[in-house]
């Protein structure tokens, strides 16, 4: 054992470097997760009526592993027939589903969830070989949370009478909804499971780089045994969306996406007597005061900007800290990022996989390549990345003031801009200047400043002193070009009943 | 380094429960698999001080646990030798003359382990006459009554007196964390422990539950951490009690390789205190190598 020096007889050894090294002496072997105990046909036909059929296009396109460019399945491709068949299927279905009772409806849910949880390791792999989002979240966030989603909807289905007393929620008919590929099993389940609890019946799109899981949560829905048509998954690209949200036969419509597809589909269906909830873009602010838990802070900041590669629409892609503390938290993060392990999604000590896809990739580079010609200054670990696939090692910009474009569009990607404010006042006017308004995220450790910032926040989610948490009983959506209704919780649910008024009235 | 008898000077950042126990959980979860479980096994071993610290321990029992230190396994030439034998303060003899011609280093607990509750010239006494008799490391514990009725300054100046007493010896501060109690209590301990020179941040005597938990060790790799950067010195940590299985020592090697890295990946700047875990590190080692759990009377029982 070494001894300390004379002249130091305090602490420790002493050295002139301080600089942390890690990785050098305790490698992890490689731990990847088997792919043994399930299959991937090699094509996918769309689910309607309760059973796969060809589609009436005969047309197939691609799904590939984002992670290696693989191509995983054929999946087909839904033209305007085979959406119309997909609505005339739902709309058979939808008088004898209304008429089963909440109790009933409950039983189809709790048994889906159950299927769901024991097929979870299944449904892990597949999502992060279609996907591209490490194993360790498909694993614990995905496949968990949307099974609860199914669980938390089956209580409230025979309880909707408690939920709105004396308006009489009614079901509103044919839902017609569209996902994105960064959640696709999680967005399938948040938006299947409210509808079917409140009685409606479903058409779904999944995006077309991801529909995979959501096709094998069709088979879990025959396991079930579900009636027929009552969910109905339509595979297919923009224009299979576009001729499902625009069909007549739909009471409303569901959608989470970009704000640019958002405004479109309100165009689409605005006086058609259509219901519409958009779940869209965001650029969330972190608000980290120099009173913090530093280190948890920085920890949730990782969490917020780089979990599931920061395709995430509530990411927390701006930090704004106070001037006194960015320094060293921004020291902390840069020590903190270079820890982040990138590589192949299906090892389980993989933190962040590969980017969804070409073109987002392009996406992302491209407004990495404008932050850094408009003097911000880039900051990325270095890191291994693999031959193929689509990758981005995590990257932050110091520096940034509120009018670069890296600090006012939505990159989608591992990306954060830094900027310092010196007053609360300045945070709370920095943060809410932005287009968006879906999430916001407070760091201090004084609960008056709490309540005080989360007032003044225009966000539909605040968290405080965490991120990125989520909860099938809690309220998710946003404000202003993050678009408007809300998903989960109570209020989830308002948005899939038509409240037909006192008792007295009919 | 001036005297800091002033509150003030032990001010330390706050730390969010939640959020910590969280990283801590999520650090839990990584694979280690094949030759990383193999290396960080191994590590492990040569991390471990065993210990033995009970009323009833007889000399015979000390030599015996010296000689597994010595020698973890027999037929394993690759495996140990262990860092330290930890004793109470009259068995250090025992272990020294146990030991002598190995790199295993004695340790004695003292300033009235495990409580803590004699007065600190009775402290400072034990301290000498236990580094006297050959011990190496010298593991205090702090003194809680006055920490928790916010004396800091009486417990930073009892440590520097105690570090003052070892002279060569190494000290590890014992926060005994679980009367801590709170995550920000431990972080100020560890605080005023690194000001006042030790050279060990250790977790508990093992007297009192909860002991070692990953998140508590998170914390003082944290401090150990940020001390390093903020005057480029190194203090080792050591988590004690409560560890029992190869399993759970992994996870602290994990936290020990995200938290701080390289530098510390090593017997001289962490350790495991423990005295049933080397048993089923072995189970694990054998069972990596031969590919099936042994007996556990192929290992030795002491």
């Amino acid at each position: 054992m070494a001894k300390t020096k004379s002249d130091e007889p305090k602490t420790g050894e002493t050295t002139g470097d301080r600089t942390l090294t890690f990785g050098g002496v305790w490698a992890y072997a490689p731990a990847p997760e088997s792919t043994d105990h399930f299959t991937i046909a090699p094509r996918h036909e769309l689910f309607v009526g309760g059973e796969f059929r060809k589609p009436k296009t005969g047309e197939y396109f691609a799904t590939i592993n984002p992670a290696t460019e693989a191509v995983l399945s054929e999946v087909a491709l839904a033209g305007e027939k085979d959406v119309d068949a997909a609505v005339q299927a739902a709309t058979k279905a939808f008088p004898a589903w209304r008429k089963l009772s909440g109790e009933d409806r409950a039983r189809y849910l709790f048994r889906i969830a159950r299927i769901l949880l024991e097929r979870a390791r299944e449904f892990a792999c597949l999502e992060t070989l279609d996907n591209g989002k490490p194993i360790k979240e498909t694993r614990d966030v995905d496949v968990p949370l949307a099974a609860q989603h199914f669980f938390y909807h089956a209580g409230w289905a025979d309880k909707l009478d408690l939920l709105f007393p004396g308006e009489r929620p009614e079901p509103l008919g044919v839902i017609g909804q569209v996902i994105p590929w960064n959640f696709p099993l999680l967005m399938a389940a948040w938006k299947i499971a409210p509808a079917l609890a409140a009685g409606n019946t479903v058409v779904l799109k999944p995006a077309e780089t991801s529909p995979l899981t959501a096709l094998r949560l069709c088979e879990v829905f025959q396991q079930a045994g579900l009636p027929p048509g009552v969910v109905n998954v339509i595979t297919g690209d923009g224009k299979t969306g576009q001729a499902l949200v625009r069909h007549p036969g739909l009471a409303k419509v569901a959608f989470t996406g970009s704000t640019e597809v958002g405004k479109e589909i309100q165009r689409a269906v605005a006086g058609q007597g259509v219901e519409l909830t958009l779940e869209l873009g965001g650029k969330a602010a972190h608000l980290v005061f120099e009173d913090a838990a530093i280190d948890q802070a920085v920890e949730g900041v990782v969490r917020g900007i780089f979990f599931n590669q920061g395709h995430v629409c509530c990411a927390g892609s701006r930090l704004l800290v106070q001037e006194s503390v960015h320094d060293l938290l921004v020291g902390k993060l840069k020590t903190r990022m270079g820890r982040i392990r990138v590589g192949d999604p299906m090892d389980k000590n993989t933190d962040m996989g590969a980017i969804h896809s070409a073109p987002q990739l392009a996406r992302i580079r491209e407004l990495v390549g404008d932050g850094v010609q408009s003097g911000c200054e880039l900051w990325q670990p270095t890191c291994t990345l693999p031959p193929k696939g689509y990758w981005f090692a995590p990257a932050v910009f110091t520096g940034v003031s509120m009018s670069h474009r890296i600090a006012r569009e939505e990159i989608f990607g591992p990306v954060l801009a830094v900027t310092t404010f010196r007053t609360p006042e300045e945070a709370v006017e920095k943060a809410n200047n932005t287009a968006y308004g879906l999430s916001a995220g407070i760091w201090t450790d004084k609960g008056a400043r709490i309540l005080w910032l989360a007032e003044r926040m225009k966000a539909g989610v605040v968290w405080n002193n965490t991120f990125n948490r989520f909860d099938a009983a809690s309220p998710f959506g946003g404000f202003k070009e993050s678009g408007f209704g809300r998903e989960g919780g109570r209020q989830g649910l308002r948005a899939y009943v038509r409240l037909a008024g006192g008792l007295g009235a009919g | 380094m001036p005297a800091a008898t002033s509150p003030t000077e032990f001010r330390v950042p706050p730390v969010d429960a939640v959020a910590l126990e969280t990283r801590a959980a999520d650090l839990g979860t990584r694979s280690i698999k094949k030759a990383a479980k193999v290396q960080g096994l191994k590590l492990a071993v040569a991390m471990m001080d065993l210990t033995t610290l009970e009323g009833m321990d007889s000399p015979g029992k000390v030599i015996q646990l010296c000689n597994k230190a010595r020698t973890p396994h027999p037929s394993r030439p690759d495996v140990g030798p262990c860092a330290a034998v930890c004793v109470y303060p009259d068995l250090v003899p025992i272990a020294v003359e146990a030991l002598r011609g190995s790199t295993v280093q004695v340790a004695a607990v003292a300033t009235g382990f495990p409580s803590g509750r004699t007065d600190r010239q009775t402290k400072l006494r034990e301290v000498e006459l236990a580094v006297a008799a050959g011990a190496t490391e010298i593991d205090m514990v702090i003194d809680r009554g006055a920490f928790l009725a916010g004396r800091y300054g009486q417990v930073f100046d009892e440590i520097c007196a105690v570090k003052a007493a070892c002279g060569p010896a190494h000290l590890k501060v014992i926060l005994e964390t679980g009367e801590l109690k709170t995550y920000d209590n431990i972080r100020r301990a560890c605080r005023i422990a690194l000001l006042a020179g030790g050279d060990f941040l250790k977790t508990s005597t093992g007297k009192v539950t909860p002991a070692s938990t990953l998140p508590v060790v998170l914390l003082l790799l944290e401090a150990a951490r940020d001390w390093f950067l903020e005057t480029g010195r190194m203090v080792g940590v050591k988590a004690a009690g409560g560890i029992r299985t190869g399993k759970d020592a992994l996870k602290y090697l994990v936290l020990v390789a995200e938290t701080c890295g390289d530098r510390w990946m090593s017997p001289q700047w962490f350790r495991f205190g423990a005295s049933s875990l080397l048993t089923d590190v072995l189970m694990q080692l054998e069972k990596e190598r031969t590919g099936r759990y042994q007996r556990a009377t192929d290992f030795s029982a002491d």
